[in-house]
């Protein structure tokens, strides 16, 4: 403990003294930094040359808090009481130390004092950045000091390791996604230069093209995009888990051939950047599609541009999301207890009748879950709606072009991401409240030996009918995906050719060196260096999220676990929204760095490292811990020596999808992207937009072998199980 | 290893969601004493073992371990060894790295650390499979290592978690002995939680009934079976009949009457009046031949079960009590609906 205090205080000193206060412009890797001169100037100097040397003197309050509390330390005296004693300064300080940070950035910004009655303390001229190393350090230091003082008293019985991996993942999900979600309710009040109006979000919230129920086709009218968003989601949710069921069924419950295969479905969308599936539609189904044009020629019909508008975009969603349905399914088809099947039968009922009054009534909850998330991932989905949305308008799409349109309207922006937030969060809590605690799984464990009686005829007719058309059809499109990019101009010219890869991937030997000029270079290594980045910051935030929810016993833990949940239910488009909105100014400017991309990419994948991190730890004996620390070992040492290495493959495979979700996302960093740092998949969106398929189909699955390659490492590092892991009963 | 290492809990509580769990609690374990928390489940027994290891805080109260306030030492601060019911053995460790564990976060020197780390194997007689893992090792192994682990650190008190309740019936019986000797052998001031009065009556110096997160009783074995203190210890230790009567004075001796049949001559301390008697099922004799006693009661056989070292028999009274008696003679069974006749030996009887 106390060599952990005396840690807390060097970062404080650190923070003080040595690191910029403010963010850095100007390149890290140049070393600039390393040159006296470079810190003693009003952009680069510390906290206290700021304070002292270029007169920011409301920098006192953040400070101020630190100099009380060591003051106390050097005054107090007898160790015993002092310790006691001194969890309560520690608190105290910490706390008032956290909030007088946040408050003096809050107070002066980037052009001056943001409150009027402020003016009569600070000259005119005052002004502050954005926050930077020395910031963090310092409120680092301050976190640590209330986790301190906590423990002493007993919190999460006393252990100082667990307490401040519990501050500071408060404090980091507050500020990367509590803050910015807050921030854009909050605009979607403001208009500028007129300052917060209850009306203008009145007027913003009841737009006609947001609510309209005039929906009749023939009247040339356009729908309410909130009621043509929740339409589409409930189409999807239906025929997602509609098709996810038929598969479920077919994989376990009959003896078709090829369901070994299925399971590698689960994998596509996974592996599939989320528009990429629209591209492919346009290049079968569009106007001058290859069926299209079959069908035209042979039946002599127009058919036209039917794919762009709600057909296109349901059937791309249904074809990306069908596997999550599966997925989910899957789990709960399994989890009937065969005996359930055969205690009917052995009282009279028939096939027919065990599976529509016993079977499918158990998997209700399971059938709702599967339709919920499919329901969620429909709004939150961006990608084919760009790509195929036509003038069918959902939210997602208009929350883009409000921002990125002509008139980029913040406010308008914000008053939509609130309307699909409300849409989603509702979803959410149904979800965790309601499906989430019903659950019928009624395998036990024991004795749970016996068959699965047959399918009825008709529900295995209806289930194989769906499901190989199904196959098929998504064969069919990706293979497209696969050829696509091999094809000189698709629908005119359908020769093959390599140019479109050329373009994308050129290497050229110019002087004596390898120069990269193909137009997809810049874009990959930035994705793949940023998602490399993210990669480990996700997985540990994330377990270390997941041991705490489910190792640590502490006071308002439910409404911890749902802060870090909430980021599954946000849609990217929302995220994105209100990280453009929250950092692009003091205290907290990101705007075009390569950081702003990394902290998305690390609090939007987090839930996938908390969920993995409780699957995992709940196969782990609780005892395990226990005894490693009545055993004597810190916290710290426990996850270290005892978790960790019992953790392996869970670590793995949150890395490994923590790279791949970096790598597919799109909604959430779409305004993030800049000129210096663009990412895959916003260039490919951009070629799309620019009519280049092939360039763009072809970019698009050299993604999708790069995927693959982390997928396949994942299961060969994952499947490498070692035998004493079955030890413990 | 410290000479006082008493163990003391001053009206401890502790609370989760707002049910208490453990209400008010007071007791003191000497040094050198192997007690045992016998409840139920749900007693509290087992948050109260954890609130000794730190694993638990209390809600308020405070825990004194060797004199000192730890009551919020985290575990790791508390010298204080644990055996848990799963064991809790490291999988990815071998036996010997899960016993030199709590030794290297003491920052111990290795030759130091082996040789304490050795001698705790062979104190449990494991020393040769030093070099396996724990799923290589019988679940008695296993258990003998947890034991080793947790006594290697010379931990100023042992605790151990319903050790015995993952072992089959036979090797209970002989690890059960293996800790009390082990025990009596290193000194250690230990508590043990269990459920079965069985394990808790054989090994233990003394035993802290508990019911509802409350203390019934707290007594030697022999004190809780002959004098239990309140109906539930009666019941819970033992098993006893209860029958309502009231006891009267006959000259100098006092006597038990049920609804007019004296039953027994009672030697105890209470007072004339109403009172409630719990009777051991073996405290009844079966009178086969003579029934001239005068506490002689006639009853009728409604079922028996024969297992051999005994017979199990409910018999009805004539007031309409049922009563359960145990026979351990090696007369003959009597049959369903037999007239018998019965005697209560007063050494199997308290009034409380």
């Amino acid at each position: 403990m106390k060599h952990f205090h005396r840690n807390t205080l060097i970062i404080g000193l650190v923070g003080i003294l040595l690191i910029p206060w403010y963010r850095l412009y100007g390149n890290f890797w140049a070393f600039e930094w390393l040159s006296l001169d470079f810190f003693y100037n009003e952009d680069n100097a510390p906290l206290i040359f700021q304070i002292f040397v270029f007169s920011k003197s409301w920098l006192l309050l953040a400070v101020g808090p630190f100099l009380f509390y060591g003051l106390h330390l050097l005054s107090s005296k007898s160790n015993e009481v002092r310790f006691k004693r001194l969890s309560y300064y520690q608190l105290y300080y910490g706390l008032v130390g956290v909030f007088a940070v946040i408050f003096q950035s809050l107070l002066v910004g980037d052009f001056g004092v943001n409150f009027e009655w402020a003016n009569a303390f600070l000259s005119e001229d005052a002004y502050q950045v954005g926050t930077g190393g020395g910031t963090l350090l310092l409120i680092l230091s301050y976190l640590l000091l209330i986790a301190n003082g906590l423990a002493y008293r007993g919190f999460m019985k006393g252990d100082v390791f667990s307490t401040s991996c519990l501050i500071i993942i408060i404090f980091l999900v507050s500020v990367f996604v509590i803050f910015p979600v807050l921030n854009i309710l909050i605009r979607a009040f403001y208009v500028n230069e007129v300052g917060f109006s209850l009306n203008a979000f009145i007027d913003r919230f009841a737009i006609a093209n947001l609510w309209s129920l005039d929906c009749r086709p023939s009247s040339n009218s356009i729908c309410g995009s909130a009621w043509s968003t929740l339409f589409l989601a409930v189409m999807t949710g239906l025929s997602t888990t509609i098709l996810g069921l038929a598969f479920a069924l077919v994989v376990t419950r009959t003896n078709f051939f090829g369901k070994k295969y299925l399971g590698f479905f689960s994998v596509l969308p996974m592996i599939t950047p989320p528009f990429v599936v629209g591209m492919a539609l346009i290049l079968l189904l569009g106007s001058s599609g290859i069926i299209t044009e079959w069908i035209e020629s042979v039946f002599n019909v127009e058919l036209g541009g039917w794919i762009y508008g709600f057909w296109g975009i349901w059937i791309a969603q249904t074809l990306s999301y069908t596997p999550i349905a599966f997925l989910v399914l899957i789990g709960v088809v399994e989890g009937i207890s065969p005996s359930m099947e055969e205690a009917s039968q052995t009282l009279g009922a028939s096939n027919y009748k065990t599976f529509f009054t016993v079977s499918l009534p158990l998997m209700r909850p399971g059938l709702a879950n599967a339709f919920l998330l499919g329901f969620i991932e429909s709004m939150a989905d961006l990608g084919n709606a760009l790509v195929l949305g036509g003038d069918y308008q959902v939210l997602s799409a208009q929350i883009f072009f409000a921002v990125a349109g002509a008139s980029a309207d913040d406010g308008k922006a914000a008053t939509l991401a609130i309307v699909l937030l409300m849409f989603t969060l509702t979803t959410f809590f149904i979800q965790k409240r309601w499906v989430g605690k019903t659950n019928y799984n009624t395998v036990t464990g024991k004795g749970d030996g016996g068959r699965y009686c047959d399918l009825p005829i008709h529900v295995k007719y209806f289930s194989l009918g769906v499901v190989i058309p199904w196959v098929l059809f998504t064969l069919t499109v990706y293979a497209i995906i696969l050829l696509g990019g091999f094809v000189e101009t698709w629908g005119v010219d359908n020769s093959f050719s390599l140019k479109h890869y050329v373009d994308a991937f050129r290497v050229e030997f110019v002087n004596n060196a390898f120069v990269a000029t193909g137009v997809a270079w810049d874009s990959l290594i930035t994705t793949i260096a940023l998602a490399l980045i993210a990669m480990p910051l996700t997985s540990f935030i994330g377990l270390l999220t997941g041991y705490l929810l489910s190792r640590v016993d502490f006071p308002g833990k439910s409404y911890f676990e749902f802060g870090t949940m909430l980021s599954f239910a946000i849609p990217g488009i929302v995220i994105g929204v209100a990280y453009v909105i929250a950092f692009n100014q003091a205290p907290i400017d990101l705007t075009y760095t390569a950081l702003i991309i990394v902290l998305c990419f690390v609090f939007r994948n987090m839930s996938v490292g908390v969920r993995s991190g409780i699957a995992s730890l709940s196969q782990l004996d609780k005892g395990l811990d226990e005894a490693s620390i009545t055993l004597g070992a810190t916290g710290f040492k426990t996850l270290r020596k005892v978790i960790m290495p019992l953790m392996k493959q869970a670590i793995i495979s949150s890395m490994i999808y923590s790279f791949i979700r970096s790598i597919t996302s799109i909604s959430a960093v779409i305004f993030l992207v800049s000129a210096e740092f663009n990412l895959s998949s916003a260039y490919i969106i951009g070629l799309v937009e620019a009519n280049q398929f092939g360039v763009a189909i072809a970019y698009a699955t050299a993604l999708i072998v790069i995927m693959s390659i982390a997928i396949a490492l994942m299961k060969l590092l994952v499947g490498n199980r070692k035998v004493f892991l079955r030890a413990q009963k | 290893m410290k000479n006082n290492t008493s163990v003391s809990f001053k009206n401890v509580v502790k609370t989760f969601n707002d049910t208490q769990v453990v209400k008010s609690i007071n007791f003191t374990i000497e040094s050198g004493k192997l007690v045992t928390l016998l409840g139920p489940s749900g007693c509290g027994k087992t948050t109260t073992l954890r609130m000794i290891a730190g694993l638990e805080l209390p809600t308020s109260g405070e825990i004194l371990i060797s004199g000192q306030d730890v009551t919020k030492v985290s575990a790791s601060g508390r010298n204080v060894g644990m055996v848990f019911q799963s064991y809790a053995l490291f999988p990815h460790m071998t036996v010997m790295q899960n016993v030199c564990y709590g030794l290297s976060n003491r920052r111990e020197d290795k030759q130091n650390m082996l040789e304490k780390a050795h001698k705790a194997l062979s104190t449990v007689g494991l020393e040769q499979y030093k070099d396996r893992y724990p799923s290589e090792l019988s679940g008695g192994q296993q258990q003998r290592v947890a034991i080793a682990r947790s006594i290697v650190i010379e931990p100023d008190v042992l605790l151990f978690d319903e050790p015995l309740s993952n072992l089959d019936a036979k090797l209970r019986r002989q690890v059960r002995q293996d800790i009390r000797d082990l025990q009596q052998k290193i000194g250690v001031t230990s508590i043990y939680v269990t459920h079965d009065q069985e394990e808790a009556l054989a090994i233990s110096d003394d035993i802290i009934v508990m019911c509802d997160g409350e203390i019934s009783q707290i007594g030697s074995p022999d004190a809780l079976y002959k004098q239990p203190k309140n109906e539930f210890v009666a019941q819970f230790i033992g098993d006893a009949n209860k029958l309502s009567g009231s006891l009267d004075s006959v000259g100098e001796d006092k006597v038990f009457n049920v609804n007019a049949f004296p039953l027994f001559q009672y030697e105890g301390p209470k007072g004339a009046g109403e009172n409630v008697a719990f009777i051991r099922p073996n405290a009844f004799k079966i009178l086969r031949s003579d029934h001239s006693s005068a506490y002689a009661l006639p009853v009728t056989v409604i079922s028996s079960v024969y297992l051999g070292s005994h017979t199990e028999y409910k018999v009805m009274t004539p007031w309409g009590d049922s009563l359960f008696m145990i026979d351990y003679s090696f007369d003959e069974p009597i049959a369903n609906q037999s007239s018998i006749f019965i005697e209560i030996d007063n050494r199997g009887v308290s009034i409380v």
